[in-house]
């Protein structure tokens, strides 16, 4: 507890730096990522991570020195290649994006590397932590370099504010972009040098292998929870920042803990429990709602079998047993039992000793199905041709679906009918 | 002789992943492979935290469980999740290797494994670890042995399920029309490149894993339209890189993986410029000549 209120109260300079520094980093590459992500080009942002770490070396050989502005730049370019090279192999060649971007990736990360031990074996003393681009130290950001990027980090935000409208209808409809005169290709140009910054900025907090996590991650939650584009912007810059304050909260009070895989570790556990649990899009909203859509339909069709036993018998007002349903449809036994128990306690259904009888309620809302299920028989025969014997199929489907607005046009269409394809009277 | 042994594991990671390879891009799951490659780290910490040794037993079971688990949970989220295909592989590899290095800092004391050598491994040190017979006879690092009968195994593997693969890599609707399970394959290739990755893992690293896993295939890929000749040469051309890689590393005094990636590299752009079918230079040409 009192490692917390002295983290959070922010008063040691140097926790200042920290955590200023991780926000700032994940929450201009989530952004971004939002972007790559709806253009379902995820996996670039891997690819470039890993070619970055040539450019650093280049860049440190080149000219000698660690100035993080130099290796930004050396960064920027070879991370700007990759990119190029990627869009190059697979509109040229017949190679796949992913195999592009696996290779891209591995070839220039090889590059790095080689490079990277080279220099390591000359013996320049001004080379040791070049190596922390491999893993990332957000815990070791300070003075120069936290300026450096934070200064990166905040003009990304601004771009992505300024060309908001573009990158949106670059994200969603390139072809009108270009109908109505947008620089498409300008723009994917713009996009791409965003991606690029927004790596070379974020690799500082948690290194190359785990980059892509900081662009992907954070988008995928966030989309998980809203279907409008702003909100998912703000969404992932606030669980990207979030993250990347709880992973420098993380390695403070555990000095031997490393900061950026606890950000992309809180960040991954974010989006899984987005995937399950957000409603609407998520897997165990959409479980609910088939299981929801599975009863109606069971409950309307156990409805519609005494209804129209009723009306092969012209009497609505007898109890019919468990087994004269059966025998009319085939329904496992279990569930039938239970969805006439359901229906009972809604009020549908009344039991006399082990026979069920329609409500009033029961009746209407059975009636109501039977009278869909002809409608669109009726329909189907005689809007769209089809033979009578061939609609029954799909008007099993389509009666648990029709709204009463819906049902109002077919009656209309229809001319108020009396009969359906089959002679049967449509109630 | 030292040299001798750097290659030959090369040379034998460079055959399995390769064989692999091709079938992972024609599948387009290229990525998958790079996925696979990463987040099979937990596995291999955890295997070291139960036994307390680098075993090889162990670890190759530890990393071939979560390799499958990484293709299972990419499935997952991308089946029932409804998750993007591409972001289903970016949030499970990276969240699986962000728990290796984790694992790895919070047994740093106990487990002897860091963080560099998971993503280039530790080649040079292939001919130190040598198996010593009781009448003190050297039989060679124990690091080849034990890629050799990896190699074996995938290539009875693909020999023997070659039909299979074949089927459900080109025609999918085909094969499972045919009663061949397209599920079953496609764990089993993904079981292989989990067992090659954890193999090969100590000896070279992911990066290098997934450039043979990914460059040769791309470039015989380049240069043959047939599927045999095109496993044999992406073969050939792993071996190669594995020669002109060692070499390279020594000339520059640098990391032997990240050489032969390199030269992975270098292969694919001469085919691309220079293949006789598909490359860029001799496609200009040819449409020169068809103009006049």
């Amino acid at each position: 507890m009192q490692d917390f209120l002295e983290f959070f109260s922010f008063t040691d300079a140097n926790i200042r730096y920290v955590a200023l520094g991780s926000v700032l980093l994940a929450a201009s590459s989530a952004v971004v990522g939002c972007f790559t992500l709806l253009r379902k080009r995820a996996l670039v942002g891997d690819a470039v991570a890993h070619a970055v770490l040539p450019g650093v070396c280049l860049a440190f050989i080149l000219s000698g020195t660690k100035n993080p502005f130099i290796l930004l730049i050396g960064a920027f370019v070879t991370g700007w290649l990759s990119l190029v090279v990627i869009d190059f192999i697979t509109s040229r060649s017949r190679i796949k994006e992913d195999t592009a971007i696996g290779l891209v990736l591995s070839v220039f990360f090889g590059i790095g590397i080689l490079l990277l031990t080279a220099i390591q074996q000359t013996g320049n003393a001004a080379q040791s932590g070049l190596d922390k681009f491999l893993f990332g130290s957000a815990a070791s950001l300070i003075g120069e370099d936290l300026i450096a990027f934070g200064v990166v980090a905040v003009l990304l935000l601004v771009a992505v504010v300024l060309f908001y409208k573009e990158l949106t209808l670059l994200c969603f409809d390139q072809a009108y972009a270009r109908t109505i005169g947008f620089p498409v290709r300008g723009l994917e140009l713009l996009l791409t040098t965003l991606t690029v910054f927004a790596v070379v900025v974020g690799i500082q907090a948690v290194g190359v292998v785990l980059m892509a996590a900081m662009l992907i991650t954070p988008a995928a939650a966030a989309r998980f929870w809203t279907e409008n584009l702003k909100v998912m912007l703000i969404l992932a810059a606030l669980i990207g920042a979030f993250s990347g304050i709880a992973g420098a909260f993380v390695s403070y009070t555990a000095p031997s803990m490393p900061t950026g895989p606890w950000i992309v570790l809180i960040v991954s556990m974010i989006a899984i429990l987005s995937f399950a649990l957000a409603p609407g899009r998520g897997w165990i909203a959409r479980i609910l709602r088939q299981r929801r859509n599975k009863t109606r339909i069971l409950e309307e069709n156990l409805l519609k079998l005494l209804y129209q036993l009723g009306e092969l018998r012209q009497d609505y007002d007898s109890a019919r047993s468990l087994e004269e349903l059966l025998e009319r449809r085939n329904i496992p036994r279990k569930e039938a039992i239970s969805g006439l128990q359901k229906l009972k306690r809604q009020g549908y259904l009344q039991q006399e000793n082990k026979r069920w009888l329609l409500t009033p309620e029961g009746e209407k809302r059975g009636r109501r199905v039977v009278r869909l299920h002809r409608l669109w028989e009726l329909y189907l025969t005689q809007y769209l041709n089809l033979a009578s014997d061939h609609v029954h199929e799909d008007a099993e489907t389509i009666e648990h679906i029709i709204t009463p607005e819906l049902e109002q046009r077919l009656i209309e269409e229809l001319n108020y009918p009396d009969l359906d394809p089959h002679s049967a009277r449509i109630p | 002789m030292n040299a001798f042994w750097i290659i030959l594991t090369g040379s034998l990671v460079a055959t399995c992943c390769s064989l692999l390879g091709c079938f992972l891009i024609l599948r387009r799951m290229a990525m998958v492979g790079d996925a696979i490659s990463h987040a099979v780290l937990p596995g291999i910490v955890i295997a070291f935290m139960f036994t307390g040794s680098r075993d090889t037993i162990p670890m190759l079971i530890g990393a071939g469980l979560l390799g499958v688990l990484t293709t299972f949970l990419i499935e997952f989220f991308h089946r029932f999740a409804r998750v993007q295909a591409d972001a289903a592989i970016g949030v499970t590899f990276t969240w699986l290797f962000a728990i290796g290095i984790i694992l790895i800092s919070v047994f740093a004391g106990q487990v002897d494994l860091d963080q560099d050598c998971v993503l280039y491994g530790e080649i040079a040190y292939v001919p130190l670890d040598l198996i010593i017979t009781e009448g003190g006879l050297s039989m060679g690092p124990r690091t080849v042995w034990m890629l050799a009968v990896v190699t074996l195994l995938i290539g009875l593997f693909i020999v023997l399920g070659y039909k299979e693969l074949f089927l459900t890599t080109f025609d999918p609707a085909f094969a499972a029309a045919i009663g061949i399970s397209t599920t079953l394959w496609y764990y089993l290739l993904m079981g292989a490149v989990s067992l090659t990755t954890v193999a090969s893992f100590e000896s070279v690293g992911a990066i290098l894993v997934v450039a043979f896993l990914v460059a040769p295939p791309a470039t015989a890929y380049l240069l043959t339209d047939d599927f045999k000749t095109m496993l044999g040469t992406s073969v050939l051309l792993g071996i190669i890189a594995s020669f002109a890689g060692y070499y390279l590393a020594v000339w520059l005094d640098g990391s032997i993986a990240g050489a032969i990636a390199t030269v992975t590299g270098l292969e694919f752009l001469l085919a691309f410029l220079f293949s006789p079918s598909h490359g860029k230079l001799r496609r200009q040409k040819r449409v020169q000549t068809v103009g006049h």
